[in-house]
């Protein structure tokens, strides 16, 4: 039974890619966005393209894996056609995965480029263990954090509008574009718990050798998040088809 | 042994009852018809027999697997023709059934062979590269009913599978049905059109208000309430006769 449930995610997630993923919306939401937004940053506050990178790629993780989120679970839910999936020898846990993993490798071959991009056009060099232990754990956990929101509300632009809040709140609270260490006590109190922060961090430390926590417990953090945020999407999907 | 066995099967929503206690089996082979009003049921039974919806109450099993436990492992071998299209629109005809054919385990090299056979017998063919959202209603409800039988189903469910059609493309879709059992594959239809369930029954279930009020041949059920047409044994059946008599009385 795992094989079926295995060979339909794989199928599942090369559908949506197709589909969904690699089109002109998605790609301009996953990666030109957070290059638009880190420079506009950039020139109002010039620093050291070190300390700029950690900051694009977080983005880049956070906008690029819920980039189609909503299409890809709302959208469906409403056409009928995840029913359809559910009608295929698959159990839902398996379509939820499809889903997450569908916006991770997205956010994956997104990551990938603007990793890749900033190392040959900024001259900026990760340690490429961290920067993989951070990286992994941070698509999952935003793409769950995707399909958890978007399994809370019905139409696709609740699930955008819905989504937008973290976005926005994660990219001025976890230290994309001002450090935490800069902000005000209570803002970083707050900073503690979201995902990105940990991942900021983590990048931070696979680019400078300087961040807040060890690298393993941004991970551990980061593992926890994805618990955090899987089991109750999967919990509030079940509960749609009772 | 029965194909698909249901005992006690119900399904509330609430305080709704849906599916109140139903009992019904389907022998191999078989066109089975599930007939009521709007409301009735039929819908709800299906999804709880195909793994969409979980019984409140009750047991139900198809090919020996439980819908409960094994729904998966019953999964492999049914085929379900919901009352929507709910192929991908961006996705071409042929892609469409290939997809279908990858979630199923249909084998890599009869995939393309298969999906190809399908719209030839559907007529699709010519429109293979054809996106699913430029097919017209009644192309869309056939691609629909060839993605269900791409793994080769032993049983095949279908919701209302002529709600909407035209009367050439309802006509083909029936003939489709009849061959198809003519093949052997057991049918689980779902219809409120009492002629085509007259037409393509072995034996009609009627339901109302999610109760079985009777089961058998559409030609017992016509003798036993001396009715001529199963549409005028449905209504005595289901008491709604003297409500359309007293609105022919009004016209």
């Amino acid at each position: 039974m795992w094989r079926d449930n295995l060979r339909a995610i794989y199928y599942i997630v090369i559908k949506d890619m197709r589909t969904y993923y690699l089109k002109p919306p998605s790609v301009s939401w996953g990666i030109v966005f957070p290059i638009a937004w880190i420079l506009a940053f950039y020139l109002r506050n010039s620093r050291s393209f070190e300390e700029l990178v950690p900051g694009l790629i977080a983005m880049t993780i956070l906008f690029s894996t819920t980039a189609a989120e909503a299409v890809v679970i709302n959208f469906e839910l409403r056409l009928g056609s995840l029913e359809r999936l559910l009608l295929a020898p698959i159990n839902l846990a398996s379509v939820l995965v499809s889903k997450v993993l569908g916006g991770v490798t997205f956010g994956l071959l997104m990551t990938i480029v603007v990793t890749a991009g900033s190392a040959i056009i900024l001259g900026v060099h990760p340690n490429l263990i961290y920067l993989i232990l951070i990286t992994i754990p941070s698509l999952l956990v935003f793409a769950s954090l995707g399909a958890l929101l978007c399994v809370l509300v019905k139409e696709v632009f609740e699930a955008q509008t819905l989504l937008n809040l973290p976005r926005f709140l994660m990219i001025f609270l976890c230290g994309v574009v001002y450090p935490i260490s800069a902000m005000p006590a209570g803002l970083r109190y707050f900073a503690h718990f979201m995902p990105l922060t940990y991942t900021v961090d983590g990048l931070r430390c696979s680019f400078t050798n300087s961040s807040i926590t060890p690298v393993i417990i941004d991970t551990l953090f980061l593992t926890g998040f994805l618990v955090l945020f899987l089991f109750p999407a999967l919990s509030l999907l079940q509960k749609r088809f009772e | 042994m029965a194909i698909i066995q249901a005992s006690d099967l119900t399904k509330c929503f609430g305080t709704f009852l849906a599916v109140d206690h139903i009992n019904f089996a389907v022998e191999k082979g078989e066109v089975f018809g599930f007939l009521g009003p709007n409301g009735a049921g039929k819908t709800t039974t299906i999804r709880m027999l195909t793994g969409l919806s979980k019984p409140t109450t009750g047991k139900a099993s198809i090919l020996g697997f439980d819908i409960d436990s094994e729904i998966v492992k019953a999964k492999k071998h049914i085929g379900v023709v919901p009352e929507i299209s709910n192929l991908y629109d961006e996705l071409s005809a042929i892609d469409n059934l290939l997809f279908m054919a990858q979630l199923y385990g249909v084998p890599r090299r009869k995939r393309r062979e298969k999906a190809e056979e399908l719209l030839k017998i559907f007529r699709l063919y010519e429109r293979k590269d054809s996106s699913f959202r430029t097919f017209s209603r009644g192309m869309k409800r056939a691609l629909t009913i060839a993605a269900a039988l791409i793994h080769n189903p032993e049983v095949l469910f279908l919701d209302e599978p002529t709600v909407g059609l035209d009367v050439v493309a309802a006509r083909s879709l029936r003939n489709l049905i009849s061959n198809l059992h003519q093949q052997g594959i057991t049918i689980f239809l779902t219809t409120h059109y009492l002629e085509e369930a007259d037409l393509l029954c072995d034996r009609v279930a009627i339901v109302v208000k999610g109760r079985i009020l009777a089961i058998d041949t559409p030609q017992v059920l016509k003798a036993k309430t001396d009715k001529k047409s199963l549409e005028e044994a449905f209504m005595k059946i289901t008491g709604l006769e003297p409500e359309v008599l007293a609105i022919e009385k009004g016209k």
